[in-house]
């Protein structure tokens, strides 16, 4: 059978970065092929220049056997490619069909919004891709809005389809329903190129999986008969703990006490709903929940970047309720936020600043409102060093590196500052396997270094691998607290739907 | 290599929009290369036209910086040519009153009352607006700076502040008080020793603050990611203040210069456009100090050059005003630049590939 696409040899250069050195890749039609590699492995690279984003330094892409030289995402699109990015490029105040049709309207000089609708109708009957057309895409969830991406793509008549993390900001229910398309596109014949950092995703669904290390494709293998242990061994090149080591400890006296706490989002909501919780020393204490019922705004108003209504918040016996954020930070708190690239980095600094983005203020980086960068840059290639961020170049801008390595970047400084408490929100979102083993570490050499750790995540298996306690939020307000020990999945999954366990110890 | 194109990039706008300049002279019946020789000499052509292409670029740097500092705030001062003229009506004031302080005293003392003033008038309304309800600074800015230049006209114009007389102008400020100017080379200029001491501290004094001071660190952090600043703790709506009130401080400093240096008393007809050039002169810049003495020398050097132009080839001076525009236009769509030279290579070697295929 001749393969749908063929990339021989290829390679992409940066300045001073191999991004791609030599991939080699064959996908055939009905097949999905997953693309695994740690992060700055070079797999948005290859899919970028494979989807005309990128020029290739050198090498060669075949499309059902003819060599192909796309200048644009435009050809690739003639071509019958298709990609749905990590973010989204759909216009919220337009439908639907509107966002699908974009660019391509049918009609003549008007454009026939019946006809736009029919076709997108048509459509997401074929592929099982079930959306209302007429409606505004502003108002949907974020599974539903790549359903159109998705949708947009096959609309301009895709033959093979490349997703790019798309299970990063997904529910488990919306990774599902994600699969059940893939399944339906499978069955269609259309090859479907499917990145993730998760290894249970990758082995249910791909048929084949290809692994990526430092810009070269290393193996391509059957997904049938591989291992979670397996990939991620090849994916990093040595052997990878999947579990971290977490010797039992005793927890010490509270570190952070939250009385009370009523938060209003940006949007003036209120997401905070009295929420009264401890953390203590030596431990760390889980939060889970699902997305958005105001486990990240209490991240937010506990660093103090969103306002408390009501309560109180006392950090080692001291009332920091009205303390601003940067009088926190001297306290001791640190803070992971969920948002790397809006919230953590100033992306086009350099990532000497961006190490020094907190304490900046402060001796040895600054004496009298004048910058030491000296200091600033033997601190930052110290952390560099210690947190392995590659390239290991402190005068490289945030920009330039991997999702995985800027978070690297922001784990670094806030675990560096020697805090009482680290807030750490989504702090493995889009990391490989290693990555992700580097800050679990991370976490619990902290706790048992006697700090406390509040940790938000949407994962479950990460609050149960981590947590010591752990706290369930549902819309706005703890439902429960239950030991490590006692909590089963089950519990925590009925408790995250708003139902109550037996009081537990808060 | 970026930092390379970043130098790169802006000088070939301005040479395509001087080539085009060139094309349009062409097209106007003029003879182009004699057009541009008496703008070059015009601007270069003596020690005294030099010395008022120099006159003429200090204000434009001057205020360049303060703008390319709000800018890399990320905020939009377009105010700055009223900042400007407060500036300079603090500075007159205080130049005739106060008159029997010691000269460089009262020098002193009007160079700080007019920063004070451009501080203010851009700190004040446009800076606590910005910050505490979200009013747009370039609504704001642009209002206070029709405001300023309305107000500084009242002033002369049977205002406080006019001269004994019918002539609408403000008394002449101290003779102590006056820059004074070189009695040798540039003597044909108002060109002042001072003037070009100032500006050139000025420029040292942005750099150093934007780039090795914990404020600059700030405000470009706010200018930025407003989020991640705040989220490192800096106080978002103070330092929105302090970047509009040191944008106006540059403007308003450049005023008084302009008054103890050049004009010595307000006259009527602020149409002097400093204001607005200096956008431009920081756009081309980059928003980087030091590209601003370049920026701002090239567009003194159009000014004192055009009217040269106008008078040795009879094309209208507004010309440099096309040329102006021409440049704005090609440094604003400088992205273009490198498409098409991206566009130039790939269809070379597609070339190259087709007859191997
Ligand atoms: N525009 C760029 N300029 C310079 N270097 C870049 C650029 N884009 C990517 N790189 C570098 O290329 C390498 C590969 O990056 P890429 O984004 O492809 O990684 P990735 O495998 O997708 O990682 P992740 O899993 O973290 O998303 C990284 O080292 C990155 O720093
Ligand atoms: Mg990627």
């Amino acid at each position: 059978m001749e393969p749908v696409l063929e990339v021989v040899d290829l390679k992409k250069w940066f300045p001073g970065v191999k991004a791609n050195d030599g991939v080699n890749l064959t996908v055939h039609a009905g097949e999905v092929h997953a693309i695994l590699g740690e992060n700055g492995a070079g797999k948005s690279t290859l899919m970028k220049v494979i989807y005309g984003l990128l020029e290739p330094t050198s090498g060669e892409i075949r499309l059902f056997g003819q060599p192909v030289h796309f200048r644009s995402p435009r050809d690739a699109i003639l071509a019958g490619i298709g990609m749905v990015h990590q973010h989204f490029m759909l216009i919220p105040a337009l439908t639907v069909a509107e966002n699908v049709v974009l660019g391509d309207e049918p009609g003549g000089v008007r454009f026939d919004r019946r006809e736009a609708v029919r076709r997108v109708r048509e459509l997401s009957e074929r592929y099982g891709l079930a959306i209302d057309p007429n409606a505004k895409v502003g108002d949907l969830t974020v599974g539903l809005q790549q359903r159109v991406e998705i949708l947009k793509a096959f609309y301009r008549k895709a033959r093979v389809l490349i997703l790019d993390e798309p299970t990063a900001l997904l529910t488990p229910q919306e990774t599902r329903e994600l699969f059940n398309i893939i399944r339906a596109l499978k069955a269609e014949g259309v090859p479907v190129l499917f990145i993730s950092h998760k290894l249970d995703e990758v082995l249910e669904i791909s048929d084949r999986v290809t692994v990526m290390r430092a810009g070269k494709t290393v193996e391509t293998l059957e997904t049938k008969g591989a291992t979670p242990q397996m990939l991620a061994n090849l994916m990093v090149g040595r052997e990878v703990v999947l579990r971290v080591e977490k010797p039992p400890m005793e927890a010490g006296p509270p570190v952070l006490e939250v009385r009370n706490l009523r938060v209003r989002s940006a949007d003036r909501h209120e997401r905070v709903k009295g929420v009264t919780l401890t953390v203590r020393r030596g431990e760390i204490l889980g939060i889970a929940g699902i997305d958005g019922n105001g486990q990240f705004e209490l991240a937010d108003a506990i660093a103090g970047l969103l306002r408390a209504e009501a309560g109180q918040i006392v950090l080692d016996g001291r009332d920091i309720t009205h303390l601003s954020p940067a009088e926190r930070t001297q306290l001791g708190i640190a803070y992971v936020p969920q948002d790397r690239q809006l919230d953590g980095l100033v992306l086009s600094f350099d990532l000497a600043s961006n190490i020094i983005l907190r304490d900046f203020r402060r001796p040895p980086f600054s004496r009298r409102g004048i910058l030491n960068r000296r200091a600033a840059e033997s601190y930052a290639k110290r952390l560099i060093e210690a947190f392995d961020v590659r390239p290991p170049d402190f005068r490289r801008k945030a920009s330039e590196l991997s999702g995985g390595n800027q978070q690297k970047v922001i784990l670094a400084r806030e675990v560096s500052r020697d805090p009482l408490i680290l807030l750490a929100a989504q702090p493995t979102r889009g990391l490989d396997v290693g990555a992700i083993e580097g800050v679990h570490r991370q976490l619990v050499r902290l706790r048992n270094e006697g700090k406390a750790v509040l940790l938000i995540s949407l994962e479950l298996d990460e609050i149960l691998s981590l947590s010591d306690r752990i706290a369930v939020m549902h819309d706005g307000e703890i439902v429960g607290v239950v030991d490590r020990a006692e909590a089963t999945r089950e519990q925590l999954g009925l408790m995250m739907t708003g139902r109550r366990a037996k009081e537990g110890t808060a | 290599m970026k930092a390379l194109q970043s130098i790169l990039l802006p000088v070939a706008a301005s040479l395509v929009a001087i080539a085009i300049g060139a094309i349009l002279v062409a097209a106007l019946g003029y003879n182009p290369v004699s057009v541009y020789g008496s703008l070059i000499s015009g601007a270069f052509g003596s020690l005294g036209n030099l010395g008022n292409t120099l006159t003429a670029s200090l204000p434009l740097i001057i205020i360049g910086l303060g703008i390319a500092l709000s800018f890399q705030s990320g905020l939009f001062n377009i105010g700055a040519d009223g900042q400007y003229w407060i500036g300079a009506t603090a500075a007159v004031w205080v130049g005739y009153h106060f008159t029997s302080l010691p000269g460089w005293l009262h020098m002193l003392l009007c160079l700080a009352a007019g920063m004070v003033a451009g501080a203010l008038w851009a700190g004040v309304i446009p800076g606590l607006t910005k910050a505490f309800v979200g009013a747009h600074e370039v609504i704001t800015t642009m209002m206070m700076s029709y405001i300023a230049i309305l107000f500084a006209r009242y002033l002369i114009e049977g205002g406080p502040m006019q001269e004994k007389g019918y002539i609408p102008q403000s008394p002449l400020i101290a003779s102590n008080t006056q820059f004074p100017y070189f009695t040798q080379g540039f003597a044909r200029s108002q060109l002042s020793p001072i003037s070009m001491l100032i500006a050139a501290l000025a420029v040292l004094v942005a750099w150093f603050l934007l780039y090795k001071t914990t404020l600059g660190f700030s405000l470009r952090s706010v200018g930025l990611n407003p989020r991640a600043a705040k989220y490192a703790g800096i106080r978002v709506k103070l330092y929105i203040i302090i970047a509009l009130a040191l944008s106006g401080l540059f403007a308003g400093l450049a005023g008084a210069v302009q008054m103890l240096g050049v004009d010595h008393q307000l006259l009527d007809g602020f149409s002097s456009n400093y204001g607005y050039t200096a956008i431009v002169v920081a756009l081309l810049a980059r928003n980087n100090p030091l590209a601003v003495v370049i920026s701002g020398l090239f567009f003194g050097a159009l000014t004192t050059g055009g009217q040269n132009m106008q008078i040795v080839s009879n094309v209208p001076a507004s010309l440099t005003n096309v040329l102006t525009g021409l440049i704005i236009f090609f440094v604003g769509c400088e992205r273009i630049i490198p498409q098409v030279i991206g566009w130039y290579r790939r269809r070379r070697s597609a070339r190259a590939q087709t007859p191997a295929s």
